[in-house]
């Protein structure tokens, strides 16, 4: 495995193995099967945000350590037309249309730490982490 | 989370086991109430998966392979209905805060706009006003004059909820502005008619009524803006006839102006103003007949005016079958000597 890795989204079928290589990853670092589906699913959700508005962009994959965790950080990085009013994307119910329960505040759930950039015309970066139970 | 899962997981267990070598209803009584203790603690249904799993794991540790993978695609499957779950008990609280925000909204509601039935010599008044939901889109005001005149206000906001509600301060603190007892009903109408034109936007109608009863002359003087008519009783000739003047809703025009008629009330002579919510009370489907709300004055026209309008209130609350599907207010001003 190597700490720092990268998938290309721009076919559908790059969704799935954005997804694979973020539960693979996530499996070595010793999350339970749980986080393990987690961490798929928020990445499976990224990855198809790329895949539909975005056109084209990457998933970036990284292990970050500290002193006393250990966790997978996942940035979701395009060029796409960015997003013009975040509190709006952020707000639940809003892309799932009446609670399917997914979009970006389903991400925000599923993983520890979220952080969102984006400008409109240039594109946006999502940045987010889950740690290791222990 | 985590504690509450681990200390279940031998609960759980103990559960599973029994279950599966006896398949007795007690076991699932059971986990039934483990369920619920789950709700309680927000437990996401992967995470009820999961200890599924490990529960069979540790009980039987050399279960088919295919088994365990089965039991792996389930908890996928229901990452998303745990992401649901989570969006929905937020927007349960949400609601919950907002709920609460109404209602004091519609306590301040009551504060502002609070009117007291006046004493007015010789003149015995019933009021009944009851809104469909928390805020009252109806609003009726008294004023006591000086020389023991009375001034009724009784308006409808077509539009209901807060921004109703919100309009009517706006009137009520228009007309508490007047010099009331020297203005005439129609002159009343004009100004509010400006005040609503300019501040109101165009989607917001106000339909209103403004009478004054003069004690010593036993006259009513009165406007109407577009308001549902009112109903004179004549007791000599046990007869209603409608009482009405001609103009537009407010907030229409900028100049639109109104006319004044008057009435001379006799020893048990009645008036009686309602809004829209009582003659569009429909029972199955069926718009009420102001026939049929005028037979039922009639029959307790001997009663006080509270009593009369309470007792035509409960009729039609009985009627729609306790729900109210509009702001219901009468107004009902009894002539006594």
């Amino acid at each position: 495995m190597t700490p720092q890795s990268f998938v290309t989204v721009y076919k559908e079928w790059d969704i799935v193995g954005a997804r694979q290589i973020a539960r693979e990853m996530a499996k070595e670092l010793g999350f339970n099967v749980v986080d393990q589906a987690r961490i798929a699913t928020a990445v499976s959700e990224l990855a198809r945000n790329i895949y539909l508005y975005a056109k084209e962009g990457q998933i970036h994959y990284e292990v970050v350590e500290t002193m006393n965790k250990k966790g997978l950080c996942v940035r979701a990085v395009d060029t796409g037309p960015g997003i013009k009013d975040i509190s709006l994307v952020m707000q639940d119910g809003y892309s799932t249309s009446g609670g399917l329960g997914a979009g970006l505040p389903g991400v925000k759930r599923l993983m520890d730490e979220f952080d969102i950039q984006t400008k409109v015309g240039e594109g946006t970066t999502i940045t987010t982490t889950k740690w290791v139970r222990l | 989370m985590d504690k509450v899962l681990n200390k279940n997981l031998e609960e759980y267990k103990e559960l599973l086991k029994n279950f599966i070598n006896t398949q007795d209803e007690r076991s699932l009584y059971k986990v039934e109430r483990m369920s619920k203790s789950f709700i309680r603690n927000s437990v996401l249904p992967e995470e009820i998966v999961n200890l599924h799993i490990q529960a069979m794991d540790e009980l039987y540790p050399d279960i088919a392979n295919s088994f365990h993978h089965s039991m792996n695609f389930l908890l996928e499957a229901m990452i998303s209905y745990g992401l649901a779950h989570q969006e929905f008990q937020l927007l349960r609280e949400q609601q919950i805060a907002l709920k609460s925000e109404i209602s004091i909204a519609a306590r301040m509601q009551e504060t502002l706009l609070g009117t007291e039935k006046p004493n007015i010599d010789g003149l015995d008044i019933g009021v009944v006003s009851v809104p469909a939901h928390q805020m009252n889109g109806d609003y009726y005001h008294f004023l006591k004059g000086n020389d023991g005149m009375l001034g009724l206000a009784i308006a409808d906001v077509i539009g209901k909820g807060i921004p109703a509600a919100l309009c009517m301060s706006m009137i009520k603190y228009s007309i508490d502005s007047y010099p009331e007892e020297s203005m005439r009903t129609n002159v009343i109408l004009e100004s509010l008619n400006r005040v609503v034109e300019r501040n109101v936007e165009s989607n917001m109608f106000i339909t209103m009524i403004y009478a004054q009863y003069f004690p010593d002359e036993s006259i009513l003087r009165y406007s109407f803006a577009g308001h549902e008519p009112a109903y004179y009783f004549n007791a000599m000739k046990n007869t209603f006839e409608e009482v009405n003047t001609k103009g537009l809703v407010l907030g229409v025009l900028p100049n639109a102006t109104y006319s004044q008629k008057e009435l001379e009330l006799e020893k048990d002579d009645m008036v009686i103003f309602l809004t829209d919510g009582v003659t569009e009370c429909r029972d199955d489907g069926r718009f009420i007949k102001i026939q049929e709300v005028l037979n039922l004055i009639e029959q307790y026209k001997h009663l006080p005016a509270q009593d009369i309008v309470d007792r035509v209130f409960k009729y039609f609350e009985k009627l729609q079958d306790f729900t109210l599907r509009d702001d219901f207010t009468m107004i009902i001003l009894k002539k006594e000597v």
